[in-house]
């Protein structure tokens, strides 16, 4: 906005634009789902189950949309900008790529990184018949399986699936409203997703007893392609600006098990002058006071 | 932990009030948003929708100042007037964002203000940059008896000048005989002997600038008093020939 040659006329416009411009806090990130120039059915139905996933934070294009991001993201960049997206999903089948599913990110509208994934197995929301979650639950992520830490491309799959479904980012949690999980499996070069409902069940104890029940897309993907940001690009992509950093407290510390130490400074003090917590049995009998005083005329003794 | 979606924000240059109001130390009052309009009897807001003032575009009544022409129709000038305010108020913010813009990808003018260690070729340099910044873009400006007489090309050499094809005859004869020599004599054109002292020359060069970026101001002239000797001595002579002869050898076979 602080930069705009021509300045918006109306609040609304404003708004937009203000919407839209770098932030010290981001906004959550918006997806689009892209389909290609020959996208199946398989393909439309997994692109409009990750639509009612991601729904209020997810725009879904309904034409199809004949480009290959991988030769060119100049397309994908100019949706981007148009509708303010930093993830997109292209779908798209061919002979030589069946039920192609490519997730990306972008830094600054332009393509960050781009993981192509092929569709193997698809059950869709509505082949599993039960109740699902609301939509817009913030969902759980779960990534077994140690080649997601290990493999270069798998951590970069990692990072993008979490950026992709993370939804809105929220200073505090309530139970109840735990319900949707996302169980991301990676092993023999396939990577399974499943997602289950979350009920809690009464226990005996105040922790409920959980029981997860399969419902919403399971997906078998397997990682074909990949372009992958440099690693200066991803550098500053992550950085951060200072104004994020917690201010730190002087004087307060933090315990590795969450204790919080403080320090308080203090001046030397004379000890015999203290003030403490007057004990009666230790107060000083007007006898031993005389004694004290070496033979002074002592006063008329009080009673106990 | 996870990368963002856009650069985080710059922070932008202060305006040339901005800058202004710190120097002098004025701060910003706070306004409110309403005020009584005594005509109306009712609290207005301070500008828009019905104003506190009355709407300026009903206004039907225009005094003539006190020392103002009296043929000169109010009305016009208060709509000039106006016009000129917005136009200047636009002028100002679209320098304040030039000044912003520029400000972020300016070149720093660091080299050319004078320290005691330029060189040759910088003081060259700083020396046509002062030159050319005068309204006329230097054409006019008196030349120091040892300066090279010809201005050089605004272009910087990117276009290409052709002779005449009937000009000077007996130059074109010279130069016609002149390439018929050299191409007739055994004498290879490239000397190499002068290639590779070049070629030493020009890296010995490149090193010593890597070396004055590193360890600056402290050696200045004394450093520079003691390196020539060095370099020109009969150590550096004796490395250069077996390079010479190597780099023959090479070009030789190659």
């Amino acid at each position: 906005l602080i930069y705009c040659y021509r300045k918006p006329k109306t609040k609304r416009a404003k708004r937009f634009l203000e919407k839209r411009e770098p932030k010290l806090n981001e906004n959550t990130k918006n997806a689009m789902l892209i389909k290609g120039g020959n996208a199946n059915l398989t393909v439309t139905e997994v692109l409009k189950d990750i639509y009612a996933v991601k729904k209020p934070f997810a725009v879904m294009y309904k034409r199809k949309n004949i480009t290959r991001p991988f030769e060119d993201q100049t397309s994908l960049e100019f949706f981007s900008k148009k509708s303010d997206c930093s993830l997109f999903l292209f779908g798209s089948h061919n002979k030589k790529r069946p039920n192609n599913l490519i997730i990306g990110r972008m830094f600054d509208y332009h393509v960050l990184d781009m993981i192509e994934l092929g569709v193997e197995k698809f059950v869709a929301l509505k082949d599993i018949k039960n109740s699902k979650c609301p939509e817009g639950t913030k969902p759980m992520l779960i990534f077994a399986g140690d080649v997601f830490d290990v493999n270069e491309e798998y951590r970069r799959l990692k990072s993008l699936l979490i950026d992709f479904f993370r939804g809105p980012t929220v200073p505090s949690i309530r139970l109840a409203g735990l319900e949707y999980v996302l169980h991301f499996t990676a092993v023999d070069g396939k990577i399974y997703m499943r997602s289950y409902k979350v009920l809690l069940k009464k226990s005996g104890c105040k922790i409920p007893r959980i029981e997860l029940e399969e419902m919403g897309p399971s997906l078998d993907l397997v990682m074909r392609r990949t372009h992958l940001a440099s690693d200066d690009l991803y550098k500053l992509s992550m950085k951060q600006p200072k104004g994020l950093k917690p201010k730190k407290k002087k004087n307060i510390s933090h315990d590795a098990f969450g204790t919080t130490y403080g320090r308080i400074h203090m001046q030397k003090q004379d000890l015999t002058k203290l003030q403490t917590r007057k004990v009666k049995g230790l107060k000083k009998r007007p006898a031993e006071k005389s004694a004290e005083d070496g033979g002074a005329t002592p006063k008329k003794s009080k009673s106990a | 932990r996870l990368p963002r979606e856009k650069p985080p924000p710059k922070p932008r240059p202060p305006t040339r009030w901005e800058q202004f109001a710190r120097l002098k130390g004025i701060r910003r009052k706070k306004k409110t948003s309403l005020v009584w309009d005594e005509q109306a009897k009712e609290w207005r807001r301070r500008w828009g929708y019905r104003r506190a003032g009355g709407d300026p575009s009903r206004a039907w009544l225009a005094e003539v100042p006190a020392g103002a022409d009296p043929e000169e129709d109010q009305f016009a000038r208060l709509r000039r007037e106006k016009r000129e305010r917005v136009a200047r108020n636009e002028l100002n913010r679209l320098r304040n964002l030039a000044r912003a813009h520029r400000a972020g990808s300016a070149v720093p003018a660091a080299p050319l203000h004078p320290t005691g260690h330029q060189d040759r070729d910088e003081l060259r340099t700083v020396a046509r940059v002062a030159r050319v910044s005068t309204a006329s873009l230097g054409r006019f400006q008196p030349r120091l008896p040892k300066e090279s007489a010809e201005p050089p090309s605004r272009s910087g050499g990117k276009k290409r000048r052709f002779e005449p094809l009937l000009g000077n005859l007996a130059a074109e004869r010279s130069r016609q005989l002149e390439l018929l020599r050299d191409m007739g004599s055994k004498k290879p054109v490239l000397d190499i002997t002068r290639a590779v002292n070049k070629q030493l020359r020009q890296e010995e060069a490149e090193a010593a600038a890597a070396n004055k970026g590193k360890k600056q101001s402290k050696r200045g002239k004394r450093g520079r008093r003691q390196q020539r000797p060095g370099r020109s001595g009969k150590k550096s002579g004796a490395r250069r020939q077996p390079q010479q002869q190597k780099k023959a050898a090479g070009g030789g076979s190659g």
